[in-house]
């Protein structure tokens, strides 16, 4: 029986490894649900910050913070990457690399430097390897990424920011459209993009407590956190909606490899035993 | 002319209340502060401590924040609040933590650092005492 063997043991390992796509599917299936939980509840915070950096953009603010000031050289820039910590999610973390990639050559040819933030072990692993000045990373943010793991990635940046070695910083991050689309996204963070001119019908301005520069500084750092926390809850579900489908097309490639083998084995199968009977036969005419 | 004024209070991971409020008292960076209806635009930091929502029926709610952005229109107010320990020091910490895991070395806490967390944990609990206190009080009435 030619190689009946071989493909035995072939069938035996594309099963096994089915049964893995199976369970990662399965758990990821079940995780993608409090992903999105998570997602949605952190949405009031972000759209009541953005509510409030609306009404600063429109008050007559009397300080000019850095973070809203369009800086006319560009010399560096900043992304803040998202990625995740773990692999076997299809395509996620290459496609979000890819895009970046191309921002960064543009930047390159410009003679702009690139520094990164890297949030996942993915993009440190990635980062590592390029000619880019990695400045900060995080990893492990787990199933439940809470803001306080964040604070310190998001601090280096703003830091060069302020202190003018970053004129500008951008966030990357996968964001959930649903469950089979994920969009990889390069937005702005600072300068705050300028918000759209409202007729102002009178100038006014806060009190502020206890003064505006420090109150400002404090609302935009927050304001940028909420945005990078929102970012790293939307790549978590993201994680779990990729790795689910490219598990499930790995399942299903498992399933058809396990049948076309199956064929191959019975047809072998088949041709020993006809050869076995016809050798039987050729002998017993011999003699 | 409105007698009560909207209030949301949010945290980074979860929604806490929203509402109409006849008023807001929250423990701003520089004292107490009364929000009533139809206040000045106000922005300020929030101390660890409790922020007070007297409802339309005259029902006093509580709610304990470690910190926090309190924002004030005339008709809304929003509070902000943080979920996690803040200080200077921590913050510089965490900063410092992210670079040297990027240098893969190891971090080198100073003496300032955990002094500050100690005090911010002391504030912190000393707020978290003094709402429990609240609620006791007004649970026995």
């Amino acid at each position: 029986m030619a190689g009946g063997r071989e493909i035995k043991t072939k069938i035996k390992s594309v099963q096994n490894t089915r049964k893995v796509t199976r369970a990662l599917e399965m758990v990821s299936a079940s995780k993608i649900r409090k992903a999105q939980d998570l997602m949605k509840a952190s949405r009031p915070y972000a759209r009541l910050m953005r509510q409030v950096i609306g009404h600063i953009a429109h008050a007559n603010v009397e300080y000019k913070h850095p973070f809203l000031i369009e800086r006319d050289t560009v010399k560096r820039v900043g992304y803040m990457v998202v990625s995740t910590d773990r692999g076997l999610c299809g395509g996620l973390n290459s496609n979000l690399f890819r895009k970046l990639l191309g921002e960064i050559r543009e930047w390159q040819d410009k003679g702009v430097e690139v520094d990164v933030v890297c949030i996942g072990q993915k993009a440190t692993q990635f980062f590592r390897r390029l000619k880019v000045n990695m400045v900060g990373s995080v990893t492990h943010l787990g199933e439940k990424p809470q803001i306080a793991q964040l604070i310190g990635a998001i601090k280096v940046m703003l830091d060069a920011y302020t202190e003018g070695h970053v004129d500008r910083l951008s966030l990357a991050y996968n964001d959930f459209v649903n469950t089979m689309t994920q969009k990889a996204t390069v937005t702005p963070l600072l300068p705050l993009p300028p918000s759209a001119e409202m007729v102002t019908t009178h100038a006014w301005d806060y009190l502020y407590e206890p003064d505006a520069e420090s109150v400002l500084e404090h609302v935009l750092t927050r304001y940028v956190e909420s945005l990078v926390y929102q970012a790293a809850l939307e790549n978590l579900a993201s994680e779990h909606a990729a790795r689910m489908v490219a598990m499930k097309s790995a399942s299903d490639n498992a399933t058809n490899a396990i049948d076309s083998l199956t064929l191959i084995y019975n047809k072998a199968r088949q041709a020993a035993i006809t050869q076995e009977i016809s050798e039987i036969v050729s002998g017993a005419a011999a003699v | 002319m409105a007698t009560t004024i909207r209030c949301d209070i949010v945290s980074a991971e979860e929604e806490i209340f929203h509402g109409n409020a006849q008023m807001v008292i929250a423990t701003g960076e520089m004292g107490e502060l009364g929000i009533a209806p139809r206040h000045t635009p106000l922005i300020t930091r929030l101390k660890p401590g409790q922020v007070r929502v007297h409802l339309e029926n005259g029902e006093e709610q509580f709610f304990y924040v470690s910190g926090g952005i309190l924002e004030v229109q005339p008709s809304v107010v929003t509070v902000l609040a943080d979920t996690a320990i803040r200080a200077k020091d921590i913050d510089e910490a965490a900063a410092r933590n992210a670079k040297e895991e990027a240098e893969r070395a190891l971090a080198n806490r100073s003496d300032a650092l955990e002094v500050a967390q100690a005090q911010a944990q002391l504030a912190q609990a000393m707020a978290q005492l003094q709402a429990l206190e609240h609620l006791r009080r007004s649970l026995k009435h």
